[in-house]
């Protein structure tokens, strides 16, 4: 059993050829702030400031870095090249689209509601943003490690229905007004499928907690210890997930081809661009969780008894660990996009009702009995 | 009985996803597969596809001569009025007039390629080249005409 003073001791041992990890980092500031200013209360409100921060600093480019992966990934899956002039290879072409979008005017429509429609897209980005806090990117190194953390995540989540559903009625526009219904009609029935795999790990593991459930992963990942009862928990998570992110193939509230844009067709410039913003963020967060829980988080991959191996694991930095396997779901996500057809609205709401949840209902007590009865590794 | 068909139909769905995933799969782990051709910097290389419609062209041979015999079919059968033939009455060896080639005047910034006047040619005269890149500053450069100067039929076409 690994106290948490014992894994910030393993830590600095580890890191050999740099001797500083996002962990020590996090602490020796945290250590600096409260000898160099009197008042705790000042010194954790600049500590908190500078963790806002850092986050945002890490999740804009982190955004860029997704729109260029999703129309290279998708010109690639394509059998074309995607965007390779501006910048080499094409890099500083999301660059360019948001500079374009920074100078395109953000258009209110006449007869909105203009109070909702401007909240609308600050209400999407929020929400996406507050998820950041419970995600662990590295060992010892999360905002805020709280105790119902996978129930913080479901929960808070769920807020954006609200600004989706905020910015199709207050473009005065019925076909706004369509594909916001379809997609809070989306969002709300696919939730139960996240939540019900979200449960298989929660007990298997004992704990909401994000820090258990990493460090419950210790002796392997989720996805290998539970076997086929946790694997179907992990496909069904991944379905639900693109559904509850508005992502191709459930993408039909959005749908360029079919609604002109759905519920964000009214907005244009900036406002635009955080509803863009969102769905990048969402995508992030949805495979960091699925990554946090099935994937071991930053545990790396050992192998049993494998001592050698396992040593070998541990050199490659937690935080490397985590974003790979994170940036693995993402590009499967990315793969289902571009492969499978989009699928119509009653199509997707009797994959739900009839096919998801019925297994994901089933799967929880097989899990259940598995926690129950040992059978798992 | 139901159970069977709702599990056939996930198994058979789950199939032809991966399916899908595999060819996609594919085409992300073979860039060679790549059909872009990156315009213009393979411009030394560049080879059109064979049934490609640049412009209309008269093809001459080595002698200087075509096989137009101004029968006006290609002016008749272009849609929006891009060929003008202007004919001449030629004498011919035996004594009679025969009509005969003037000129050929080919309107390019009318030019829709559409085919149908290769398609009406009943001597195959006139051809589509494989050229498109056809800007210019000035636009009576687009004025062409397609016989060369002191070209005569070939022997032999009717």
């Amino acid at each position: 059993m690994v106290t948490p003073e014992g894994v910030i001791y393993k830590t600095e041992n580890l890191n050999l050829f740099l001797e500083i990890s996002f962990a020590s980092t996090a602490t020796g500031l945290h250590n600096w702030l409260a000898n160099s200013i009197q008042s705790a209360l000042l010194a954790q409100f600049i500590e908190m400031t500078i963790a806002g921060l850092a986050l945002l600093v890490f999740l804009v480019p982190l955004c860029f870095f997704l729109g260029y992966m999703e129309r290279k990934v998708a010109a690639f899956m394509q059998i074309r090249l995607g965007p390779n002039r501006v910048g080499p290879k094409g890099s500083m072409q999301i660059v360019a689209d948001t500079v374009k979008l920074l100078f395109k005017e953000g258009l209110t429509p006449n007869a909105s509601d203009k109070f909702l429609f401007n909240l609308a897209p600050i209400i999407v980005v929020v929400t996406s943003m507050l998820v950041m806090a419970p995600i662990a990117f590295a060992r010892n190194f999360q905002v805020w490690d709280l105790s119902i953390g996978v129930l913080y995540v479901s929960s808070v989540s769920s807020i954006g229905v609200i600004g989706i559903l905020m910015a199709g009625w207050s473009s005065y526009n019925k076909y706004s007004l369509l594909g916001a219904m379809r997609s809070g009609a989306q969002i709300v029935s696919y939730e139960l499928s996240v939540g019900l795999s979200l449960i298989s790990i929660v007990i298997l593991t004992g704990s909401l907690r994000m820090s258990d459930i990493v460090m419950s992963q210790e002796n392997g990942w989720w996805i290998f210890k539970g076997h086929i009862p946790v694997f179907i928990s992990f496909v069904i998570f991944v379905i639900a997930s693109t559904a509850e992110i508005n992502r191709a193939p459930f993408d039909l509230a959005e749908a360029e081809q079919e609604l002109t844009a759905g519920f964000h067709t009214e907005y244009s410039g900036m406002k635009f661009a955080m509803f863009l913003l969102a769905e990048y963020i969402n995508l992030f967060i949805v495979s960091a969780i699925a990554a946090t829980l099935f994937l071991g988080g930053w545990m790396p991959f050992h192998i049993g008894h494998w001592e050698s191996f396992n040593h070998i694991m541990d050199f490659i930095p937690s935080s490397l660990w985590f974003l790979s396997k994170t940036f693995l779901i993402i590009f499967i996500i990315m793969q289902f996009r571009w492969t499978f057809p989009r699928l119509r609205v009653d199509q997707l709401l009797t994959l739900e009702w009839k096919y998801l949840l019925p297994i994901s209902m089933v799967n929880v007590l097989l899990v259940t009995i598995m926690a129950i009865m040992g059978w798992h590794f | 009985m139901f159970l069977r068909e709702y599990f056939g139909t996930i198994y058979r769905s789950v199939r032809s996803l991966l399916v899908g995933m595999r060819k996609t799969g594919y085409y992300f782990t073979h860039p060679k597969e790549i059909q872009t051709e990156e315009y213009p910097d393979n411009r030394a290389t560049l080879k059109m596809f064979d049934r490609f419609k640049g412009e209309v062209v008269m093809p001459h041979d080595a002698n200087n001569e075509h096989r137009c015999t101004g029968c006006q079919a290609c002016e008749i059968a272009c849609p929006n009025g891009t060929i003008k033939i202007i004919t001449k009455q030629e004498l011919q060896p035996d004594g009679k007039k025969k009509k005969a080639i003037d000129t050929f005047v080919y309107h390019l910034e009318l030019c829709t390629m559409c085919n149908l006047c290769v398609v009406a040619c009943p001597s195959d005269a006139i051809v589509m080249a494989q050229t498109f890149e056809h800007s210019v500053y000035d636009k009576k450069q687009l004025k062409k005409v397609l016989n060369k100067p002191g070209s005569k039929i070939m022997e032999g076409v009717e």
